[in-house]
């Protein structure tokens, strides 16, 4: 049988839109969305597992509104052969989220690996890869940095500060979160993009995967735009008075010089 | 009364300053504050824990055969464990590489609420607050669930002395390594450098530094004032510095408490990264550019020759 890797993406508002809000806890979503920006990664990775291997299906993932179809095309585009659609009318918890992932990839097939990006851009939760290695019973290892496939085990790099890496040795399968770094992603060619228009988009309804809800859950319940007002005062003089002036404030207003 | 644990992050033989900030989020609610220590010796943190209000130390020790200095999965395991035999039901950790390792494999692990990088926490009602959308919004999260799970942005919380007694606990808690997931080696970072997540002074550098080596203008700079140095994306993908330097939406999100910008147009996604800083300083040869309408203070000026200036006047300050 085929060797089946999953990466699971997220349709995510662009990160040049500017973010309004409405009805006090979610955004209008009037803007341009996009594939999260650490998913471009954790499709490349796929993308390289797979030239790697010389086998293998690369098979996207997602879920969300009907609008995620644009985000799975751009993923087939840089190099998933086809996608899954669950479909939901709102944004989800990662509870939940993981809780679907899971669900709608039992349905399809038996994953060799997951890959997804270390974060959204949009909800920040760092969380549903771990979520969804739990469902499965998987290793995880997030902020990955570098990926070694081996035979029926995987070893990884994981970024930490100031430069520093963990080195984690997984059983595959397993569930890796990708950081910036991996590797670069290389834009869709004019031939990708038609290309892709052809591949599959398997389209499920969340309702149909009957998941067993949790009892824990996170709710938005108010959302406000950050928007903080400064008011620009101009250092002036010349450079060495600038200076003395920056270090004076360092000092006295800001306190942090001793 | 209701406990509270935190994990406790500890760098070569220090408690990092980011843990008091987030005790002082855990004693805001009436109830006992249970530092969790992992694989160090509590005693040695007795005086500074006693002073923020800590109740109880528990000191965690994992693996018997199988020990290790670092292992997620095992050190999960072993939280968890304590975390039953104690009663703990709300556990708060940092948003640093081990509270992003450690906090949602809890989670998971428990099927429990957890919101990451939080502003402010109420224990008591479940809500947290943080950024959401690439920091364009502050969201208010109601979690609900039989625990409750919290990651604390560090140095956003301010810390709050208050005098107790701590009761002493040790946990040996043997863990054995599971077949699926083992530490291979740690690499550590270079500890000469403060690390930008948890800084009061971040100076960084964009475009405009233009290679590798003239960002030891920054590094030089900042050691001056105990700063860490920052990267706009360009840089970082320029090869001048490593990605863990970079600030922005696809990097770091910090909030020193002053944050100055040398060459660095101020985009969106940059912004991202940097506008909860305390006090934002803009060095910048364009007096239009984003950066420079949106911070306290701006330098219309040449970073070339502002910062080596800036420098020199650190350094004879400091003799
Ligand atoms: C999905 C996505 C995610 C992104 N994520 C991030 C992110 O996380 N972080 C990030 O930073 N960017 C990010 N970006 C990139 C971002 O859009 C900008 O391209 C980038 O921030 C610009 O970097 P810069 O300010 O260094 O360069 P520029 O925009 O080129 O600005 C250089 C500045 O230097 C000034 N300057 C030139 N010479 C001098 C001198 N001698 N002295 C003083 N000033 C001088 C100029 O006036 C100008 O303002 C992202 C982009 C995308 C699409």
């Amino acid at each position: 049988m085929d060797m089946k890797i999953y990466v699971c993406v997220k349709h995510v508002p662009d990160s040049a839109a500017n973010i309004a809000v409405k009805d006090g806890n979610t955004i209008d979503d009037k803007i341009s969305f996009l594939l999260n920006p650490y998913d471009e990664h954790a499709v490349t990775e796929a993308a390289a597992l797979k030239k790697h291997l010389g086998r293998g299906e690369v098979i996207a993932i997602s879920l969300g509104t009907e609008d995620v179809e644009k985000t799975l095309r751009s993923a087939m585009a840089m190099g998933a052969d086809r996608s899954i659609l669950v479909k939901t009318d709102r944004q989800r918890d990662s509870i939940f989220t993981a809780r679907a992932l899971k669900a709608a990839i039992d349905q399809d097939g038996s994953p060799a690996i997951i890959f997804t990006g270390r974060e959204s851009i949009d909800m920040e939760g760092m969380q549903t890869m771990f979520r969804l290695g739990a469902a499965f019973g998987f290793p995880v290892a997030s902020n990955v940095i570098k990926f070694t496939p081996e035979k029926n085990s995987a070893t990884v790099e994981s970024q930490t500060e100031g430069g520093g890496k963990n080195i984690y040795h997984l059983s595959m399968p397993c569930v890796l979160g990708v950081g910036r770094g991996i590797n670069t992603p290389s834009y869709p060619t004019f031939p990708d993009v038609v290309k892709a228009r052809k591949k599959e988009v398997k389209t499920i309804d969340v309702k149909d995967l009957n998941i067993t809800p949790s009892p824990s859950s996170m709710s938005v319940i108010s959302l406000e735009p950050f928007a903080q007002e400064r008011r620009a005062r101009e250092i002036t003089g010349t450079p060495a008075e600038q200076v003395q002036t920056l270090v004076n404030i360092l000092r006295n207003e800001a306190k942090v010089l001793n | 009364m209701e406990k509270t644990g935190v994990v406790i992050e500890i760098k070569k033989g220090r408690i990092k300053d980011a843990n008091l900030g987030m005790i002082a989020c855990a004693r805001a609610a009436n109830r006992e504050v249970y530092a969790l220590i992992l694989n160090d010796t509590a005693e040695n943190f007795r005086e500074i824990l006693e002073a923020h209000g800590v109740h109880a130390m528990v000191e965690i020790t994992t693996g018997g055969a199988d020990h290790t200095p670092w292992n997620p999965e095992q050190h999960t395991r072993a939280i968890i464990t304590a975390m039953e035999a104690l009663h703990i039901k709300a556990l708060l950790a940092l948003t640093t590489p081990m509270g992003r390792e450690l906090l949602p494999r809890i989670a998971a692990a428990l099927d429990a609420p957890l919101v990451m990088d939080c502003i402010d926490v109420d224990l008591e009602k479940g809500l947290a607050r943080t950024t959401l959308y690439s920091g364009k919004t502050i969201g208010t999260i109601q979690v609900t669930g039989s625990h409750e799970l919290f990651g604390i942005r560090p140095n956003v919380i301010a810390p709050v002395p208050v005098k107790t007694k701590a009761k002493m606990i040790s946990m040996p808690i043997d863990t054995p390594v599971s077949g699926k997931f083992k530490t291979v080696e740690i690499l550590p970072g270079q500890s000469s450098q403060t690390d930008i997540t948890e800084a009061d002074i971040i100076i960084s550098g964009g475009r405009a530094m233009q290679s590798k080596e003239n960002f030891d203008l920054l590094f030089q700079c900042a050691h001056t004032m105990g700063a860490a140095v920052g990267a706009s994306r360009v840089a970082v993908d320029m090869g001048w510095v490593p990605y863990t330097m970079q600030v922005g939406q696809t990097g770091e999100k910090v909030s020193p408490r002053v944050y100055i910008a040398c060459g660095i147009s101020g985009s969106i996604q940059h912004f991202a990264g940097m506008k909860m800083s305390g006090m934002i300083i803009a060095i910048n040869t364009n007096a239009e550019a984003a950066m420079v309408s949106n911070c306290d203070y701006f330098i219309e000026g040449d970073l070339f020759e502002i910062v080596p200036l800036l420098t020199q006047r650190l350094t004879q300050k400091a003799k």
